[in-house]
């Protein structure tokens, strides 16, 4: 492990100690004794054609907690975020080596769900993107397509889905109006409840309220909070309060490898590499 | 089926559908071009090129006089559109805001989907009636009328995509406005422009509905405004109802002219967008 | 040195715009004078027959009784049998090649698909008669007798009629639709497909998800497609069989609007005949500026949607905080 003053052409590299299947507690990692893994990833490499952009990246991601991707643009965190539930299989021309493992299964061998697969692990996109159909409609699509459900029971799911993204209150008399008519902060909240009226296990969230304005974004944040009790939560954000807030580990990404993956509060107190401790301290990024 | 490979087995097959569908439509295509190509070719000799039409019954001859008098009546529709097109064209780039220019691009759309034979019904009462008399006029203002709007629009797209930091250069060093569009945007955008003009031109020359009753037909040899004339359309036409096998054959000739007329005017196009884009480079 | 501003400059800048004006007016001025000019050419018929010219099935021209009730049915006729067969083919084919098609072949599929665009209508005529009619000639001939006794099925197997019109409207019709409907699905943002791949959809449902955001275009499209059959002359006359009967039948010979005024303009003696065709010409212009119309207005909602959409997810954007 070599560690080199930030600015030099060669990265400085921590890798994470090896994680044996299934998920027991890290010898000297992160992790409390005890704590499940939900999600990992094993030596995951990502190429856009001849260009890598994720290089053998070997990261935990435990349940019902949240983890926070950071790092400076282009560091391939969104990318990863989109391996995680093979969202990255629409572009043509890539390639993944390593493994992704959900609950112990790579979810990008032979005989796997795609379909099935992202359902149980939700994504949310940086810009909201309701269909143009009514609040009602686009909360139900999952469930509709999936068959999760029978018709009968759709007003009640989707409800208990705009509960939990804490939208109800501010819908509830115009379920059936069109999504397109509410307010950015709204919507993004109204794709939260979309994604969790399909009940998944692990909820992916790409830099989730960085179109929306402050208030917007502290019920969001309040929300993630929320929502962490029942989930697994990865997000990626490149606002660094915003991962001191709400997440309890921290990931830091740099020009495709991970640097540093650690307790929130030692990242942002006590970083273990000097690059981290630059970029959160704003010298760079 | 369990109801994920069901969704699965759905979507595959509307995937393969798609593609057939694509299949299915080149099947015609693919037709047309082998029909037209083997009749025709096996009609064509030196005589389809340089003689007349023969009288009723005797066979042989050729459509000559169809083959210039298309050329003749393209030659009047473009004298008439190109100006009107370009300027029109000039004009709504120049000032394309206003609610007069909103109202001119709709109509100049709306011009795009009328009838061809409408058209030609149009100029028939205007250059035909008044005179009592089918001329090659007639025919080339049916034939300018349907150019007009499709180099009105491909002309101020074209201008639009210039930037307007030159046309701003031009008036700073004191150049009027008129200047600064044809001297400065329009030689700018004339590459797109003439493939504009010359995608009107292919396309017009393929018309023959409004050519019906405007510049007729004519057997003999013309180059007269005033006097009906031949066209290659029209005469295809004319040889393909008719009950004679040897009409039949010439009808083949002439459909294969006219589409190699239309594709070496396409194949033009190209040439001269890329001989001017390379010119404007150095 | 500045020039005052009532300088000669303004003035040469007013000719420009009253110059090039007229000539942009020029184009207004066309479509007025098509419409005016039709209608004063039509007065005489619209006067003698009124609305029943078009409830009217006899088209008499020695005895002067002029019915167009024959046209206008052949006219929808046939156009509609063309829209039912060229939409879902020209709706695969825009899938096809906007979402499903690898890079490589897109453009030359494309390509291929929009030849189909340039070939002329004279030539789809020629071909219509010497090929296609043959053919459906063959179809007809081997019906099952069973079909035959429907009205939809009946009449002799002469190979010109309704069926060969709307077959071949259709193969004229597909290029325009599926471009336009590419256009369309293109313009519906990634983000919507996206959305419905991370909810777990198939290619299929995604695909959906794409056609119901542009759905007022791909209408838009397919209406476009309408003007396209409607107004076409030369084909139609060549294979439908020039026959004014109103008949149900996909067999029967039959006319439509366009074909009638080809066929017969020339051969209209009197004034009265040449008005009778002009206003069936009259009101062909208007159907087909009614559609091309709404159509555009169609066309261009999806991506104006997409503008105001893109305006209102984004607010201005905050500044990166900086520890």
């Amino acid at each position: 492990m070599t560690v080199t003053e930030p600015g030099s052409p060669s990265i400085p590299m921590t890798t994470v100690p090896e994680v044996s299947s299934p998920p027991p507690p890290r010898p000297a990692g992160p992790f409390p004794a005890g704590l499940k893994t939900r999600m990992e990833t094993r030596r995951l490499s990502f190429f856009y054609g001849k260009n890598q952009a994720l290089h053998g990246i070997s990261l935990a991601i435990p349940e019902k907690s949240v983890t926070a991707l950071i790092g400076p643009s282009g560091c391939g965190k969104s990318t990863y975020l989109r391996c995680l539930n093979r969202m990255n299989d629409i572009i043509p021309n890539t390639r993944v080596e390593g493994e992704v493992l959900l609950d112990g299964h790579d979810i990008y061998g032979p005989g796997t769900d795609v379909v099935d697969l992202r359902r149980r692990v939700g994504m949310v996109f940086q810009r909201s993107n309701p269909f143009p159909k009514s609040i009602f409609e686009n909360v139900a699509y999952g469930l509709k397509i999936n068959g999760l459900c029978r018709h009968s029971e759709l007003p009640e799911r989707v409800e208990k889905a705009l509960r939990a993204s804490a939208l109800w209150d501010e819908v509830k008399e115009r379920m059936h109006t069109s999504a397109l008519g509410l307010s950015g902060g709204q919507q993004q909240r109204l794709c939260i409840a979309r994604a969790l009226a399909v009940e998944p296990e692990v909820l992916l969230m790409d830099e989730p309220a960085s179109a929306l304005d402050p208030i917007a974004t502290q019920k969001i944040e309040e929300l993630i909070y929320d929502l962490k009790r029942d989930y697994t939560i990865a997000i990626v954000t490149h606002n660094m309060q915003q991962a001191a807030r709400v997440s309890e580990y921290t990931a830091f990404f740099m020009l495709g490898r991970l640097v540093e993956h650690d307790r929130t509060e030692k990242i942002f107190t006590n970083p273990g590499q000097k690059i981290t401790e630059d970029y959160i301290t704003g010298r760079f990024g | 089926m369990t109801q994920p490979s069901r969704r699965r087995l759905l979507s595959n097959v509307v995937v393969g559908l798609c593609g057939g569908a694509v299949l299915l439509a080149l099947v015609p295509l693919a037709l047309v071009f082998f029909y037209v190509i083997k009749q025709g070719f096996s009609s064509l000799n030196w005589a389809f090129f340089t003689q007349m039409p023969k009288p009723v019954g005797e066979t042989g001859g050729g459509m000559a006089n169809a083959m210039v008098g298309t050329l003749i009546l393209i030659g009047i529709a473009s004298a008439i559109a190109i100006p009107v097109g370009l300027i029109a064209g000039v004009y709504l780039s120049e000032y394309a805001g206003g609610k007069f220019a909103s109202a001119v691009r709709f109509t100049a759309d709306v011009l795009n989907g009328v009838p061809s034979i409408v058209i030609g019904i149009f100029a028939y009462g205007l250059a035909v009636l008044p005179v009592h008399r089918f001329s090659a006029l007639a025919g080339g203002l049916a034939l300018s009328f349907m150019m007009i709007p499709i180099i009105t629009r491909t002309t101020e797209e074209l201008l639009n995509l210039v930037p307007s930091s030159l046309r701003e250069g031009a008036l700073a060093l004191g150049a009027t406005r008129a200047r600064a569009a044809f001297g400065v945007m329009v030689p700018a955008a004339l590459p797109g422009i003439m493939t504009g003009i010359l995608v009107a031109l292919a396309r017009i020359s393929g018309e023959t509905a409004p050519l019906l009753f405007t510049s007729f037909n004519n057997r003999f040899f013309t180059a007269r405004l005033d006097q009906p004339i031949a066209s290659l359309t029209v005469q295809v036409y004319t040889y393909a109802i008719s009950p004679y096998d040897d009409w039949h054959r010439q009808a083949w000739a002439g459909a294969l002219v006219l589409v190699a007329f239309i594709f070496i005017f396409s194949v033009l196009a190209r040439i001269v967008t890329r001989r001017l884009e390379r010119m404007h480079r150095t | 040195m500045t020039k005052p501003p009532s300088s000669p400059r303004s003035a040469d800048d007013r000719l420009f715009r009253l110059g090039t004006g007229f000539f942009a007016f020029l184009v207004v001025l066309l479509v007025a004078a098509i419409g005016y000019e039709l209608f004063n050419n039509s007065r005489l018929s619209i006067a003698k027959f009124g609305l029943a010219f078009w409830r009217t099935k006899t088209w008499d021209p020695v005895a002067g009784n002029f019915g167009a009730l024959p046209f206008i049915w052949g006219t929808l006729y046939s156009s509609f049998l063309a829209l039912l067969i060229s939409t879902p083919i020209a709706i695969g084919i825009a899938i096809f090649l906007s979402e499903l098609a690898p890079r490589a072949i897109r453009t030359p599929l494309a390509f291929l698909t929009e030849l189909l665009a340039a070939i002329p209508s004279i030539v789809y005529g020629l071909w219509g008669i010497f090929v296609l009619v043959p053919i459906v000639r063959g179809l007809e001939t081997h019906t099952p007798d069973w079909l035959k006794k429907f009205p939809l099925f009946s009449g002799p197997p002469l190979g010109v009629g309704m069926l060969s019109a709307g077959l071949i409207l259709a193969i004229m019709v597909i290029p325009f639709t599926s471009s336009v409907a590419r256009e369309v699905l293109r313009a519906v943002p990634p983000t919507q497909r996206e959305a419905a791949y991370a909810l777990g959809a198939t290619r299929w449902e995604a695909i959906q998800a794409a056609l119901r955001y542009g759905r007022k275009g791909i209408y838009g499209a397919i209406i476009l497609g309408l003007g396209r059959a409607i107004g076409e002359t030369m084909a139609v006359t060549m294979v439908i069989g020039n026959n004014p009967q109103v008949s149900a039948s996909l067999f029967a010979p039959q006319y439509s609007m366009a074909a009638v005024i080809a066929n017969e303009f020339t051969e209209a003696a009197d004034d009265l005949y040449l008005s009778a065709l002009v206003e069936i010409g009259l009101v062909l212009f208007v159907i087909t500026l009614v559609i091309n119309a709404l159509s555009r207005l169609l066309i261009w909602s999806v991506s104006r949607e997409v503008k105001v959409k893109e305006r209102k997810a984004a607010p201005a954007p905050l500044p990166e905080e900086a520890a």
